[in-house]
């Protein structure tokens, strides 16, 4: 066994691209547990979305051995940290497993808005944290100047910063022998009663839930009979281990200081909150550890399996996904249209479309999704107020005082050129100018309030698109503030279809209904009648589309004998009306409500 | 014209030469230009299967043959005569059998007209397509109005009594005017028979990389102008293909125009003088039984239906006729059932639910009648004494009918 004097608990935070997942790799790889011929390129990421965006979704740790210059060995947990704001709360708690922080920082593009967010995050939760300048290697590398941004902008030590490239690895023996020296090692009492805090679990349908952990006092090992502080669920352990890469390696047992995983047959998805204190059942701690919370969601939509009968495995799926991924939210609700499924609640919209495409990828489920909208709250006359989540729920106007929509806090970091399109952007949006700050010459600090409902749909987009990909963005929920809200309907053939409603600012209201309406107009076939599209606020049409009768649907020839050939053209479009859904006597596709998310892709 | 309901012994054969001079831009059938080495192999194979064939047939007497491509005339006369001598040592043949060939203009001059003829070939299928050389132009047709117009005394002056020409709708830049002179110039020749096909844009012809964004936007009820729009420039050079309305008003007039000349619409793109219908083409659409010979050729026998290899390479090397079976399948009886529905409901008179009845066990309404109501309550489908047919408006969305009856 080692002490927990050898033990080091870390994680390394960074703006997205500078580099973390490449260093995480290197590190792995000069400790020497593994093998170059076992090496993936990248390890920590091990799901294929991860890859494909570059970004890392789900936080997982690694155990290595690392045998430093002064002749002892040390215990490595590197604890992998997501990268994106919609994942505030997982990194809180992966933070809370960690004793520091490695920060690593681009020699050539310095910070940016999520390496502020980011390392203010680590030192909230007293994490010891030392820079690295990643990149040195290129020819736009600037060393001397990113260290004095540092200093400067975040005020940690930076001068004996390592210099590496962890692309090509250079300087990594630095890393290590500053992670053995800068990070503290843990200082918890094995003998105390176990109090271990879940930062992250796993379904396994072999083992059922693997929960990750960081053991802060205590030992547990097989047999102990464990307490979920938070939902008061009681486990025996059948099996403690610590992250090989990529795997899982049981052990003896866990004691204060260690990161390590735990299975006890727990089959039910509502015991293992993340953020939860693990305790002994007969032993317990006087009181669990601090910061865990029930996740917001910020953003809601509806999920509908595409085909109905498809209902309970969605519902599985969904149950499957919240196991690893506690601020996933769902219930269920029906739609006139959509038939049965759930309104969903996520982080942010990258949140929903990791979960959407897991769901597509994972459990070959094809989904009907409705137009995401945040949480509004609702002031009814009589005093009363609700929180909406679903636009079908909103009152009767003339039961509504007032609405307040949440605004939050942005930060964006953009180079001199493109801070005019950016506060253009921004005013589009509804946004209130705060402050603008320069970091460095070239760069500045843009601080605006914007309605959250403004950005969940394309805000990163438009943001990447109007600075050339130099811009990047941070933000907060501030709070809650009065706003002019409307309910916007679509009316298909006369019929409201509920499933096309949001709730939108009334200044925006008309735009976005003619846009509707033309985007309907597109996606919906022709039929033997007339279909008028409308938009409408309050009962009071504000803008038409008309789909026209279907004029023409007939082949000339008949291929002469081959029977076959026209028969499967048959087949084919009576297939194509299989996967519509009927309102009224309409026949809408499924993409027709999914188009509604790409409104502003064409202007 | 005859029952729906066939005797089990009348078969019906198709030959295909799929052989032709020039691809057409537009044409999605099994045809590509050959050697005559390359004709010359097929050909024998082709005589081979025919006589191989044979003994499966025995029972049955032969009402219709229809040598089709391909261009059957593009290759020498001599191997149709064989083909002819060959299937008339083999089989059965009724004395009245109606035996067509398809001809392109420009391919089959007197000679072969005549030699046609004397081989007991008594009606010819003329591919028109159009009497406008800018619209025959357009189609990358070989021939022009000169060459049409020739071929067509040619024929009756080598004896043919019973012509066909085929003509097609809905061409790019085609005007309804346009239209009716084609029509009236073909009507005034007085052929017995005319098959006025729109335009059907097939993947995989060049006119799909040309038309087939502007049909889209068609099929969404874009007019030509706004569809003018939306296309991109290099595709504008291949012309506007007409607007919804004026295709369908095309093929409306065709009905009317040919009505004054004597003919009449006996099925969705077929007229035809009285008693001139074809009687090879009713069999595919009454469900008759029929054997395809040759490359890619369809058959149905006794409600199995298979298609024949399509490789080239692999029919002329093929051993036995068993093999050159593709996509062999027995329908069952729902498949019939159908089948009988849709292909029925292409001809004017519909399908009669007495002569179904007695062939597939009940009337059409026991097997489809929420269908059958739903289509007559839109207005799709009329019943006329008995008969279930497609009301006007019907024939233009008939696709949409038809796939009702498909599961």
């Amino acid at each position: 066994m080692t002490g927990q004097e050898n033990i080091r608990n870390f994680c390394i935070v960074a703006h997205i691209d500078h580099g973390k997942s490449t260093l995480a790799d290197r590190i792995i790889e000069r400790t020497g547990l593994l093998t170059e011929r076992e090496m993936q390129e990248q390890v920590l990421d091990n799901m294929d979305l991860e890859r494909e965006r570059g970004i890392t979704i789900k936080a997982q740790a690694v155990r290595t051995v690392y045998k430093a210059k002064d002749g002892q060995e040390y215990i490595f947990n590197l604890i992998d940290t997501p990268g994106h704001v919609d994942f505030n709360y997982e990194v809180s708690r992966a933070l809370a497993a960690c004793d520091g922080a490695i920060l690593v920082v681009d020699a050539a593009q310095g910070i940016e808005a999520q390496t502020l967010a980011n390392v203010y995050l680590a030192l909230d939760h007293d994490l010891e944290v030392f820079p690295v300048i990643n990149k040195i290697d290129l020819p736009s590398a600037q060393p001397d100047l990113v260290k004095e941004e540092i200093e400067d902008v975040i005020g940690i030590e930076a001068m004996d910063a390592p210099l590496i490239s962890a692309k090509n690895g250079i300087g990594i023996e630095d890393v290590l022998e500053a992670v053995v020296h800068k990070i503290p090692a843990p200082k918890g009492d094995p003998e105390a009663p176990l109090k271990a805090l879940i930062f992250d679990s796993l379904y396994d349908s072999y083992k059922g839930v693997i929960v990750f952990m960081r053991v802060v006092d205590g030992t547990v090992k097989r047999g102990t009979r464990v307490k979920m502080m938070a939902t008061g669920a009681t486990v025996e352990v059948v099996e403690v281990g610590t992250f090989g890469a990529g795997q899982f390696l049981p052990c003896e047992e866990l004691a204060a200081g260690m990161v390590g995983y735990l299975t006890a047959s727990i089959k039910n998805v509502q015991d293992t909150a993340v953020g939860d204190t693990v305790t002994e059942a007969d032993r317990p701690c006087d009181a669990p550890l601090p910061g865990y919370k029930k996740v917001q969601s910020m953003v809601y939509c509806g999920l509908y399996p595409a085909d109905g009968a498809k209902y309970p495995d969605l519902r599985d799926a969904l149950e499957k996904l919240q196991l690893n991924d506690a601020s996933l939210f769902f219930e269920a609700e029906t739609s006139v249209a959509l038939g049965f499924g759930f309104r969903c609640g996520f982080l942010g919209l990258l949140h929903l479309e990791v979960i959407q495409e897991r769901l597509e990828r994972e459990y070959d489920l094809d989904l009907v999704t409705t137009a995401p909208g945040v949480v509004y709250k609702v002031y009814k006359t009589n005093g009363e107020m609700i929180e909406l989540t679903n636009p079908s729920n909103l009152p009767d106007p003339s039961e509504i005082d007032h609405m307040e929509e949440p605004i939050v806090k942005a930060e964006i970091m953009v180079t001199k050129d493109f801070i005019g399109p950016i506060m253009e952007l921004c005013q589009e949006r509804r946004g209130r100018y705060q402050s603008m700050e320069y970091i460095e010459a070239n760069r500045a600090l843009l601080k605006y309030e914007l309605p959250l409902n403004e950005i969940i749909y394309d805000f990163f987009d438009a943001l990447k698109s109007r600075s050339k990909g130099y811009a990047s963005f941070d933000y907060e929920l501030k709070g809650y503030e009065p706003s002019t809200l409307v309910k916007l309907d679509i009316l298909i053939n006369k019929e409201e279809v509920d499933a096309l409603s949001f709730i939108v600012h009334a200044d925006s209201a008309y735009e976005r209904g003619r846009r509707m309406c033309e985007r309907l107009k597109d996606e919906i076939p022709r039929h033997l009648f007339e279909i008028p599209i409308q938009a409408a606020v309050g009962g009071k049409v504000i803008a038409r589309e008309t789909v026209k009768a279907m004029r023409k649907d007939v082949l000339a020839k008949c291929y002469g004998g081959d029977i076959t050939r026209k028969k499967k053209l048959l087949e084919k479009q009576k297939e194509g009306k299989k996967r519509m859904r009927q309102v009224g006597n309409v026949e809408i596709p499924q993409a027709a409500f999914m188009s509604v998310l790409k409104l502003d892709e064409d202007n | 014209m005859r029952d729906g309901v066939y005797k089990m012994k009348d078969i019906s054969i198709y030959i295909h030469i799929p052989f032709c001079i020039q691809k057409c831009a537009y044409c999605d059938f099994l045809s590509f230009p050959g050697t005559e080495e390359m004709q010359e192999q097929y050909v024998q194979k082709l005589l081979w299967e025919i006589r191989e064939s044979a003994p499966a047939y025995r029972e049955y007497e032969v009402q219709s043959v229809f040598i089709g491509g391909g261009t059957p005339t593009s290759i020498p006369a001599e191997q149709i005569v064989q083909v002819t001598e060959t299937l008339r040592k083999c089989y059965r043949i009724a004395a009245d059998a109606e035996w067509s060939i398809e001809c392109n203009p420009g391919t089959a001059d007197a000679a072969k007209l005549s030699a046609y003829r004397k081989a007991g070939i008594n009606r010819i299928s003329i591919g028109c397509q159009s009497v406008h050389d800018r619209e025959l132009k357009r189609l990358g047709r070989i021939h022009s109005r000169e060459q049409f117009l020739d071929c067509y005394h040619s024929a009756r002056e080598a004896g043919f009594e019973n012509i066909n020409v085929d003509l097609m709708s809905g061409l790019p830049e085609q005007q309804v005017p346009d239209w009716e002179d084609n029509l009236r110039t073909v009507a005034e020749l007085m052929p017995e028979h005319i098959s006025a096909y729109s335009l059907i844009i097939e993947e995989g012809t060049p006119f799909y990389g040309r038309y087939h964004r502007q049909l889209e936007l068609r099929e969404k009820g874009l007019e030509p102008d706004e569809i003018l729009q939306r296309i991109p420039v290099n595709m504008q050079d291949a012309g506007l293909l007409p607007s919804e309305d004026a295709e369908r008003e095309m093929y409306h007039r065709t009905a009317e125009i040919l009505a004054e000349y004597g003919y009449r619409q006996y099925e969705l793109s077929n007229y035809a003088k009285p008693g001139r219908e074809c009687r090879h083409n009713m069999v595919y659409w009454q469900r008759g039984d029929y054997a395809g010979f040759g490359l890619g050729a369809a058959s149905c026998v006794n409600d199995v239906r298979w298609k024949n290899e399509t490789d080239l390479k692999r029919y002329l090397a093929c051993g036995q006729t068993a093999d050159l079976q593709t996509e062999r399948e027995e329908l069952t009886a729902e498949e019939q059932r159908s089948e009988a529905m849709f292909l029925g409901l292409r001809l004017t008179e519909g399908v009669d639910s007495a002569a179904f009845a007695r062939r597939y066990g009940q009337a059409p309404e026991y097997y489809y009648g929420q269908t059958i109501d739903r289509m007559r309550a839109e207005g799709l489908l009329e019943k006329t004494e008995g008969r279930l047919h497609l009301s006007v408006r019907g024939r233009d969305l008939a696709n949409l009918v038809m796939a009702e009856f498909v599961e």
